[in-house]
């Protein structure tokens, strides 16, 4: 199986690992004032302390919470009361559902905010909270949130950033961000499920909380800290760079899709280095996904579905990409992909859009198309292309049950 | 005059209330979903991720055969504190906005600090919170609830098992009371899970908060029941992909949910065996200080208790003054969340004790993993500690 899913979540990283099986030797409740509930503590302020020296923030500014969705939802429980919300218009569910009623700020056809649509929406109201994320999870596109930034300190809004895709992929520094409060989550960057971390600036630090109880995280979040998995959330940060150097590899698997007539969903704005989003005109998405699984290669839908129903992306469709937005599938590299995961994508891409997109493939011809894909990807990646009968694949009957896709993964 | 035990190579951990060592046996059982099988449980197009969520459901299965639930009626949570959150915050606002004009909320004064403050947040709302007092044994006089309820109550919240003093309240009655009275019913069993048995479906039990690490699975997980039949509707604390079916978002943590389960499964295996082996451990510990100690007091009923639950009041030293002479053991003044503020104990006061008698009051919990040479030193470094404080004084 080759897992090109990272960022519904990444592979754990062996520093987390590490980390993690020392601080599980570790019985201590870190708010407990014993022996025992003090190096339970250490760990944990270790932790927030690495955290917040990787991220630029005071150690005081960083609240932990369960993950990057309990993240965006503090953000906008705390900094929202009293103002107008303003969301891009391909942020998260965590956010989108979180500020229900927000006026949509739209992006362009790469998936980038329009700034000046930004600066008019400010321009005239009351105060008001933008919320743009730093890059998004189905195309990897980066939006601009710097510039957003001072437009939002001229006009006296805050700004909340999910950086959940982005911290660990590529440089995030919160004081350079400029924003006043930022969401990151640990399993996206190689760390454990179960935390994530909201930053803040002092101004606006000492928030009321969207879970009452303890007056644990200075009475910011209820709750037992998860000391293990905060060890290895922060391990996982420090052990993680930022993945440039996977650019070469995901232009390798756009050009292999390319190749066999997909369509790169955000090309042509500054995205991230292990993130594309492709396209295959008139083959659905979930067709895709599921030939791929069957040849080994985890990849997921662009498109969202419920109950078997299949629904639009509602970030490819804000991108203005019509059908296409139910036709295209993300591929995002783990922190430890390696170039077999890629020339097997490559080779398994090839005969699935053989398989379900023939037509598209009639003018090379199945095997010079699968040549010349393989071309680019060098000799070493060479691959024979079996001579695939056409398989009508039925959803339901694939798949053991009706497929239901929720959630942060997508 | 007792003289201080040998120093042991490590602290002995008696302060299993606050939290417990994960099970061994659990990080085994969590270790493959950190490592080799870590996909999202949310990713369901593909292997891996169908391989997590069945992992994910096997442990679901498991939370429920423990407290007599169905599969369907658990919600995965980061914990206890968010459950309980959810549970009174979720149902009042859902009801309000069905139009349900009944605005009563009743809790007791003894609940964890998290179930009061959201009770009392729910007054911001335009909802009229109910704090009950206790008996001085700690107990809920079934009286005082039917008197509450005679005004048309939305939700009653009552723990199970308190986490300082160990009592355990009779649920099947203030359930029964409740539904009675047309309440929803919710209970805290954060320190009653894998303690005593629960059948949350026979006792007529609405909501219910489990917690992971207070039954030697993993901290950062926790569980909400839910019940379906009749069906409990509230509204989620926040939102986002609308995993557990919309009640609460955010991607699923595979290996602590795997932990919790397997926690779950052990304490059903174990928990008579277990309950027995710590009750006679308690009972040692006790009888030597009483012993050692005269005039020692338990707060809270001996008969209705958790078997691995005391609370000592001492005749002549603070609490501090005794952790501070037994740095070894772990043992605490009250609840951990509020431990770091040295204030007394709102348990103790309800049970009627002087803030003079609280200052001098510990709690000790026994647990899984507690052996008698712990229970010795426990005995002989309080008793020469005790005396140790009460020479400084004089």
């Amino acid at each position: 199986m080759h897992y090109l899913d990272a960022n519904a979540t990444e592979p754990l990283r062996p520093e987390a690992r590490t980390a993690m099986a020392a601080a599980h030797d570790v019985t201590g409740n870190p708010s407990s004032v014993h022996a025992a509930g003090r190096a339970a503590r250490r760990i944990m302020e270790d932790a927030r302390e690495s955290l917040a020296t990787r991220f630029g923030v005071r150690p005081a500014d960083l609240v932990f919470t369960s993950g990057g969705t309990e993240a965006d939802a503090l953000a906008i429980h705390a900094l929202g009361a009293r103002r107008r919300i303003v969301i891009g218009a391909t942020e998260h569910d965590a956010v989108r559902v979180a500020a229900q009623g927000a006026a949509i700020l739209p992006v362009d056809r790469a998936g980038v905010a329009d700034l000046d649509a930004l600066a008019l929406l400010l321009a005239d109201g009351p105060p008001a909270l933008v919320c743009l994320m730093l890059a998004n999870n189905e195309t990897g596109t980066l939006q601009p949130v710097a510039e957003a930034a001072a437009l939002c300190r001229r006009h006296g809004a805050l700004l909340h950033v999910d950086a959940v895709q982005a911290a660990g992929r590529m440089a995030v520094d919160f004081s350079a961000v400029g924003a006043d409060s930022l969401a990151i989550s640990s399993h996206k960057l190689g760390g454990p499920a179960g935390a994530g971390a909201l930053l803040l600036v002092p101004a606006v630090s000492s928030i009321i909380p969207l879970i009452a109880g303890g007056g644990q995280e200075r009475g910011r979040r209820g709750g037992t800290p998860p000391v293990a998995v905060i060890a290895g959330f922060a391990a996982a940060a420090l052990a993680s760079g930022d993945a440039a150097g996977m650019a070469p590899w995901r232009d390798v698997v756009e050009r292999a899709a390319v190749a066999c007539g997909a369509v790169v969903c955000g090309a042509g704005a500054p995205r991230l280095p292990n993130t594309t989003c492709v396209a295959l005109p008139g083959v659905r998405a979930d067709a895709q996904v599921i030939a791929l699984d069957l040849d080994g290669i985890a990849v997921s839908a662009g498109a969202a579905c419920s109950s078997g129903k299949v629904a639009t992306s509602h970030v490819l469709a804000a991108m203005g990409l019509g059908a296409l937005a139910g036709q295209a599938i993300r591929i995002s590299l783990p922190w430890n992909a390696g170039a077999d995961d890629v020339d097997a994508f490559a080779a398994a891409y090839a005969r699935m859009a053989a398989r379900l997109n023939p037509s598209r493939c009639v003018g090379l011809g199945r095997e010079a198309d699968q040549a010349h894909a393989a071309d680019r990807l060098g000799a070493q990646s060479r691959v024979t292309v079996p001579r695939a009968d056409p398989i009508v694949l039925t959803l339901g009957a694939e798949a053991s049950r009706p497929l239901t896709l929720r959630g942060r993964g997508f | 005059m007792p003289n201080q035990p040998p120093r042991p190579n490590r602290p002995v951990y008696l302060d299993n209330q606050a939290t417990t060592r994960c099970d061994p046996r659990v990080l085994d059982a969590m270790l493959p979903f950190f490592t080799e099988r870590y996909g999202n449980p949310h990713s369901v197009e593909h292997v891996m991720g169908n391989d997590a969520e069945a992992a994910v459901e096997a442990a679901r299965a498991q939370v429920a055969a423990l407290v007599g639930a169905d599969v369907k009626e658990v919600v995965f949570t980061s914990g206890a504190t968010e459950s309980n959150n959810i549970a009174i915050k979720g149902t009042a606002r859902f009801a309000a906005r069905m139009g349900n004009e009944r605005r009563r909320v009743v809790t007791v004064a003894t609940e964890h600090k998290c179930v009061l403050e959201s009770v009392a947040d729910l007054a911001d709302e335009g909802f009229a919170p109910v704090f009950l007092p206790v008996r001085a044994d700690g107990l809920l006089d079934p009286d005082a609830l039917r008197d509450a309820l005679t005004v048309p109550t939305l939700l009653v919240s009552i723990m199970a098992v308190n986490n300082e003093i160990g009592v355990v309240q009779d649920i099947p009655a203030v359930a029964a009371i409740a539904k009675q009275a047309g309440a929803l019913f919710h209970t805290d069993i954060a320190q009653a899970t894998g303690k005593i048995p629960l059948d949350l479906d026979a006792w007529r039990v609405d909501l219910a908060s489990i917690s992971g690490h207070k039954l030697y699975g993993p901290k950062g997980v926790g569980a909400l029941f839910v019940r379906r039949r009749p069906r409990v509707r509230l509204a989620p604390l926040f939102s986002g992909g609308g995993q557990e079916r919309g009640l609460r978002s955010g991607t699923l943590p595979t290996p602590l949910i795997v932990g919790l389960g397997e926690a779950c499964r052990l304490a059903q295996a174990e928990m008579t065996d277990e309950t027995a082996r710590i009750a006679a451990l308690r009972a040692r510990l006790l009888g030597q200080l009483q012993q050692d100690i005269p005039g020692i007091v338990v707060n809270g009923s001996m008969a209705a208790r958790i078997a691995g639950n005391l609370n000592l009041t001492f005749p002549r030293a603070t609490a501090a003054d005794l952790m501070a002479r037994a740095p070894e053991l772990c043992v605490s003044t009250g609840s951990a969340c509020s431990s770091a503020a040295i204030e007394p104990s709102y348990v103790l006061r309800a049970l009627g004790l002087s803030d003079d008698a609280a200052a001098r009051t510990l709690r000790i919990g026994i647990g899984r993993f507690t052996s008698p040479a712990d229970i010795d030193y426990a005995a002989a470094a309080l008793a020469a500690a005790h005396t140790e404080a009460q020479a400084a004084a004089q």
